[in-house]
């Protein structure tokens, strides 16, 4: 029996450290730690509550504008105001850009590279995952970074920059669209569509989404054998990804992409192999191996009260547990909630893994682009973009949640007057990289760990599981 | 063959990361492309490197100890110096601002990347528990971590390439111009802050300067007026160059409907008042244009306001401009 703790695992956004007993070559303990805290809930406390449109950007440069949607829409309940279909379409468009852009940033310069290790210089797809996906040199990475730049011009033209814009308001945005100015960004989002049908699919979005079933995607991967997904597929065939990394945790989702054509996702618990309610009255977070004094709590009623040298403590992520359980979240929760035929058989066949997290999270891409030309081509631009927020708040507290690219955010603000009195945030990677609560129960990472064949703590293994969630640490700590 | 290129390896401490998501929104060159031309291998970055744990680990301890030589060392986040550094620990239990700091007293070139790096930051806001500090910086004062009389070995003090995020191009630039031998001493403010975008002021290039020269003011975000009156927009004051180099393509945060909040700013977390919102005594603005007196703003401020044309006047608190400028000359009948 070994333990010893590895880390700084690299390509995940921000700081993360495991520590592994591995016991006849198999994962026997896992625990999960995030080793940097700041302080964000701190921050905000005392400010005046639309500063947290300038503040929680800034909790996290991949998620900056997810951070953004979770505060617009805590404020528009406490302001009692509701964006014009312009303004949140536009938000939409933004949003999903941030979002798409991540998956392409998480799929090329994060996980794949793993493959292109030499320990797997042996198989049959080794040198091709290799020529594209070697960190630093793979021929991928360009060409991504220009189709990524292309797509970040859309919220450059429309909220200013990325990351960090403070375009998304409560009551809509601001700044209104002209119709040239449609028409260029409809120029960048078909040339960002050329690019993913060309590279990273070999086909039409459309059959991307439309796969429906397991041999219909076989026979995807088999027809476009020079596309990056495809590769994904082979390579999670030949290394048996179905298998790697399962998570039985119920799955989480809130309302993704608001609109008045319907929301993309719709809230939802995945639990049992079916649909609930998501309740999110039944939120806590445990802090017993958190580095933070207080009792678990629901975030309206906790506190932000940091004790570095707490004994038994390994993690600054609180654990987050729904009814007193853990949750994980994602694309594939996403998926689920929208009906997705192709991931409702994997999780039929495999559950939650890393193939079919994976593939989730890169088919989404398939959707949202399409998405986003609809949200453009339906603007009516002689309409408002925004309403006035009004000057005092109408309650004293609200909840905002929102979908960042790894699951579910959510913001629990409380006022008094115009002040943040309260302010909790559970991110995405909260859920998923949870370390234990009081009754020792892990959390989900920790749990897809435990049992997985590892000959050593920094087999490729872990770190395809971890890579698996697409974890943003400066996020779950903020 | 020994490569004349410059080393560089990248450190991420009390931060977002979100300086390295703006640096690869570069274009023409991408950001790749752009280390390879400015003769740059990047040793390690948290975000982009094949290594992790104990390969990383050990690249980190040859760099502290000297053992292999390091041309360049940037650093994004603030450095979390709060209980003995627990905020923020390697692996193995040391506090990362050690590392830093052992690194940053062997590279010949030291780089603070955002404004958490230089000054603190936004990590530094508020009541601060952590203790984020910039590098040589705590807030504006010299110290941080390494004190007000550092020098890196090849003789610069820490460049402090402000901004929060940072424009992709101050980064690629800084490096290019470090590699090249081509950054001096005299190139950086008295806040460290590279001359060639902090010698500008956001306010130049501004779109909406017909509005500020009427003091025609938006009265929210959102409006096409100046935003200087009333939605603490402090581009008059902001050291950088956003509304002459573009950012995502065409972007700024004024041409994005919002305040410029003086990102590049030390103390622009702590603004002492509500972001979107312009504190005033006597009607008048408290943050006053750069180098402007005082009496001549008030004055200038009073008589260009009875001086504003109708359709000025008209646009400055609608959503767009509606009405056009007029065509001068006469109307042929």
């Amino acid at each position: 029996m070994s333990r010893r703790v590895i880390g700084p695992i690299n390509r995940v956004e921000g700081d993360l450290a495991l520590t592994l007993t591995l016991e006849n070559g198999r994962v026997a303990h896992a625990e999960v730690s995030s080793p940097l805290f700041r302080g964000f809930e701190r921050i905000l406390a005392g400010r005046h509550a639309q500063d947290a449109l300038a503040i929680v950007p800034r909790i996290c440069g991949i998620c900056s504008v997810s951070q953004a949607m979770a505060a617009v829409n805590a404020l528009e309940v406490l302001y009692g105001v509701s964006a014009p279909p312009n303004g949140q379409k536009v938000r939409n468009l933004v949003h999903a850009i941030e979002n798409l852009c991540d998956h392409l940033t998480h799929f090329t310069l994060f996980f794949m590279p793993d493959f292109a290790h030499d320990a797997y210089r042996a198989r049959r797809w080794h040198a091709r995952a290799a020529s594209a996906f070697t960190a630093q040199r793979g021929s991928a990475h360009a060409p991504m970074l220009e189709a990524r730049a292309t797509l970040m011009r859309v919220v450059g033209l429309v909220a200013g920059h990325w990351p960090h814009t403070m375009s998304l308001q409560a009551g809509g945005v601001t700044r209104t669209v002209s119709a040239t100015e449609r028409v260029r960004l409809a120029r960048y989002l078909a040339l960002a569509r050329r690019y993913l049908e060309t590279t990273l699919f070999g086909c039409p979005l459309e059959a991307i989404s439309a796969l429906s079933t397991p041999a219909g995607l076989a026979a995807y991967r088999d027809a476009h054998p020079h596309a990056q997904f495809a590769l994904f597929l082979e390579v999670a065939d030949d290394l048996d990804l179905y298998a790697l990394g399962r998570c039985d945790a119920p799955l989480i989702a809130a309302c993704a992409y608001p609109s008045d054509d319907g929301p993309l996702s719709d809230a939802l618990c995945w639990q049992d192999g079916k649909p609930t309610p998501l309740d999110t009255a039944t939120i806590s977070e445990d802090v017993a191996h958190s580095r933070y004094a207080g009792e678990a709590a629901h975030p309206f009623a906790a506190d932000t009260l940091p004790l570095p040298a707490k004994a038994g403590a390994y993690s600054w992520n609180r654990a987050p547990r729904l009814a007193g359980a853990p949750a994980q979240t994602g694309a594939l929760a996403r998926a689920l909630a929208r009906g997705d035929a192709l991931s409702h058989a994997l999780m039929r066949a495999g559950g939650s893994n890393v193939a079919s997290r994976t593939i989730a999270r890169v088919r989404e891409i398939a959707l949202l682009l399409p998405a986003m030309e609809t949200w453009l081509a339906s603007l009516a631009l002689a309409e408002p973009f925004a309403v006035p927020c009004p000057p005092i708040p109408l309650h004293e507290r609200a909840e905002g949640l929102t979908e960042a690219a790894r699951g579910m955010l959510g913001h629990w603000v409380t006022l008094e007057g115009e002040r943040i009195a309260r302010y909790q945030i559970i991110a995405p990677t909260g859920w998923n990289f949870s370390p234990r609560d009081a009754a020792g129960v892990c959390g989900p990472l920790e749990a897809a760990l435990a049992g997985t064949e590892a000959p050593d703590a920094q087999a490729l293994t872990i770190q395809h599981i971890v890579r698996s969630f697409d974890p943003c640490q400066v996020c779950t700590t903020h | 063959m020994a490569s004349n290129n410059k080393t560089l390896l990248w450190l991420h401490s009390g931060g977002c990361g979100g300086c390295t998501m703006s640096l690869l929104c570069a274009e023409a060159p991408g950001f790749f492309d752009a280390l390879q031309l400015a003769g740059i291998d990047l040793l390690w970055h948290p975000s982009l490197s094949q290594a992790s744990g104990d390969d990383a680990l050990a690249l980190f301890d040859a760099l502290a100890s000297g053992e292999r030589a390091l041309d360049i060392l940037c650093v994004e986040g603030s450095v979390m110096t709060g209980a003995d550094g627990a905020y923020h620990l390697l692996p193995d239990g040391r506090p990362y601002s050690r590392l830093i700091e052992a690194i940053a007293r062997r590279a010949q070139t030291v780089i603070a990347v955002g404004t958490c790096a230089a000054y603190g930051g936004i990590s530094a806001a508020g009541d601060n528990l952590g203790g984020a500090t910039g590098l040589a910086f705590d807030s504006s004062l010299p110290g941080g971590l390494l004190g007000a009389d550092f020098a890196a070995r090849a003789g610069l003090p820490v460049v402090n390439i402000a901004g929060c995020p940072t424009h992709p191009d101050w980064v690629l630039e800084t490096l290019a111009l470090v590699a090249r031998g081509e950054l001096a001493a005299t190139d950086l403010d008295r806040l460290g802050r590279p001359r060639f975008y902090a010698d500008r002021l956001v306010h130049h290039g501004c779109a909406r300067n017909e509005y500020y020269e009427f003091k025609a003011s938006a009265e929210a975000p959102g409006q096409a007026g100046c935003l200087m009156e009333y939605a603490g927009c402090k581009g008059t004051q902001a050291h950088a160059d956003c509304n002459t180099r573009p950012w995502n393509g065409a972007g700024s945060c004024i041409d994005g409907g919002h305040a410029c909040v003086n990102c590049t700013s030390p103390h622009f977390a702590d603004p002492g008042h509500p972001f979107q919102s312009t504190p005033k005594i006597a009607g008048f603005p408290v943050g006053l244009p750069t180098d402007m007196p005082k009496a001549w703003f008030v004055a200038l401020a009073t008589l260009s306001k009875s001086a504003t044309p109708a359709r000025v006047r008209a646009n400055a608190t609608a959503d767009r401009e509606r009405v056009a400028p007029s065509i001068s000359g006469r109307v042929k009948p």
